[in-house]
């Protein structure tokens, strides 16, 4: 079954607004949280997950799966997320097209897959499985990467666009990391967002960077920069009914701040798409 | 190279900076390669210095940074959770501090309160469940949540003075080893002190031994009327810290 369709606005829930978004209407029409921080045996997370869910639909977005590592996933970690899965019902089920765990070890963090035919057949096969534990279609979010292995059989878009067509899975589509990624590796952000397959995207993530030593890094830290911006609005008309989140995971500013960058993002939606209409 | 060979050629630069295999992955992967083993790094030390707090504000920042270090060489993640990651910190600090042994209590305690704050749920009885029980064939049975370690020193004082802010006390052997306890009430984490025959009978009563035997072994240690009024003490203390989940009564 493919994954479901929700056009809204939303924000990533953070430690910091718990007791906003459980004391007052906080005005976002969904609510992202990290699965992890969520897949826990009890106690107050989950009581507060619980909370959260009474009052606002919920999209769970996962760090850990690794859904390109070599070895295979880890049934264990799946059998948690079904689980959450299931008590939550959420809209949608998503995490990274990168890899964190090989052989006992994990990273913790998001590393870059080569766009090789061999690792989109890896790819297909673990999301196969993960879609078939959660009984449920997933979705998969572009990665910001720092490497640009060589040579590649395939462009990123196209690794996802072919993806996406095996597995029957939806694309979270991350137009920041899209940025970062294009500059570091020097393609062309448009030629990417216009390749990538758009009646896939059920949800767009909105977020900043930061320019380090080398290389621009995907931070989170900071408001969604006009070049963010100006690819969201590039790329919104070309999609249907989409779901658009502002994630900040540092230095997390008040609610009202990302409120006001959601307005934002209502207005550019909303403009963008009276426009193709 | 295949995709399992480039994930070890990774893997093995993040954990001790293989130039060998970083040259595998590339000539041009050098920066992108220093970005990730940053963040590996960066992650983990942000996750015990948040689940340290305490052992960090007893050892000074530098001190525990150098621990923090060593563990990180000594003992990759495992785990799909970093939650995990603390578990094993304790023991590095207990190998680095041989002398100091309050520097390994005040982290059991750390990350036994953290573990206990996502712990299971189970609700606790009160005292008002105790009224029918036939105490002849009870046996209790322990929040899921219930942690026991080794205490020598006075480190739970130690911690509690920390995390209030307030001047520390001097480090003390304890005159005879106890535990600490740690589980979570409701929804908040807790811990106490305490000496060896609470001790050793909270590990016969989680063990399974019933309540009369557990008297016994109380009568046994302290005497028939101290033992027996300890057996009655700990039952009350437990309830009302909210650790029995339930007494099963066997024929």
């Amino acid at each position: 079954m493919p994954p479901v369709s929700f056009a809204g606005f939303g924000l990533g829930l953070r430690k910091q607004h718990y007791a906003e978004f459980l004391e007052c209407r906080v005005a976002v029409d969904f609510v992202e949280v990290i699965s992890e921080n969520f897949m826990v045996d009890g106690g107050r997370p989950r009581q507060i997950l619980r909370d959260v869910r009474e009052r606002y639909p919920v999209a769970l977005h996962g760090v850990s799966m690794s859904i390109g590592s070599a070895d295979g996933l880890d049934g264990v970690y799946l059998a948690r997320l079904r689980a959450l899965v299931d008590e939550v019902e959420p809209l949608f089920v998503s995490d990274h097209l990168s890899w964190s765990r090989i052989e006992g070890f994990n990273s913790h963090d998001l590393l870059p897959l080569p766009y090789t035919n061999e690792a989109l057949d890896l790819v297909c096969a673990n999301i196969d499985r993960a879609q078939d534990v959660l009984g449920r279609a997933m979705l998969i979010e572009n990665p910001s990467s720092y490497i640009d292995f060589a040579p590649a059989d395939m462009t990123e878009w196209q690794f996802l666009d072919r993806m996406c067509a095996k597995t029957g899975c939806g694309l979270l589509l991350d137009v920041n990391n899209v940025f970062v990624s294009a500059t570091n590796h020097g393609f062309d952000p448009i030629e990417y967002l216009d390749g990538v397959p758009h009646d896939r995207v059920r949800q767009i993530h909105l977020a900043g960077h930061s320019q380090g030593r080398e290389l621009l890094i995907d931070t989170h830290d900071k408001p969604v920069p006009a070049s963010v911006w100006d690819l969201y609005a590039h790329v919104l008309p070309r999609l249907g009914p989409v779901a658009t989140m502002i994630e900040r995971d540092d230095d997390i500013p008040p609610l009202d701040e990302l409120l006001a960058e959601l307005a934002t993002a209502r207005r550019v939606g909303g403009q963008m798409l009276a426009h193709a209409a | 190279m295949s995709l399992y060979a480039l994930q070890r050629d990774m893997r093995a630069w993040l954990i001790a900076e293989d130039d060998v295999a970083a040259g595998r992955l590339g000539a041009d992967a050098a920066p992108g390669l220093r970005v990730y083993q940053n963040n590996y790094r960066a992650q983990l030390v942000a996750c015990l210095e948040e689940s340290f707090a305490r052992t960090r504000d007893w050892i000074g920042g530098e001190a525990f940074h150098q621990a923090v270090i060593a563990h990180i060489d000594r003992v990759p993640p495992s785990s799909w959770t970093l939650d995990a990651y603390p578990r094993d910190f304790p023991a590095t600090l207990a190998t680095r501090y041989p002398d100091d042994p309050e520097i390994a209590e005040l982290a059991w305690i750390d990350v036994a309160l953290g573990e206990a704050f996502v712990g299971p749920d189970a609700l606790a009885l009160t005292v008002e469940d105790l009224g029918d029980v036939d105490w002849d064939r009870a046996t209790l049975r322990f929040t899921p949540t219930l942690d026991i370690a080794e205490l020598t020193t006075n480190a739970p004082a130690i911690w509690s003075a920390l995390a209030a802010g307030q001047e520390p006390p001097a480090v003390e052997p304890l005159p005879e080893a106890g535990a600490t306890l740690v589980w979570r009430q409701g929804l908040a984490a807790q811990f106490r002190a305490v000496d060896q025959y609470e001790r050793r009978a909270l590990l016969l009563a989680r063990a399974g031994m019933s309540f009369p035997d557990l008297c016994a072994a109380m009568v046994g240690a302290l005497g028939e009327e101290a033992g027996i009024a300890r057996a009655g003490a700990l039952l009350g203390q437990w309830v009302r810290d909210g650790m029995i989940v339930a007494i099963e009564e066997k024929a």
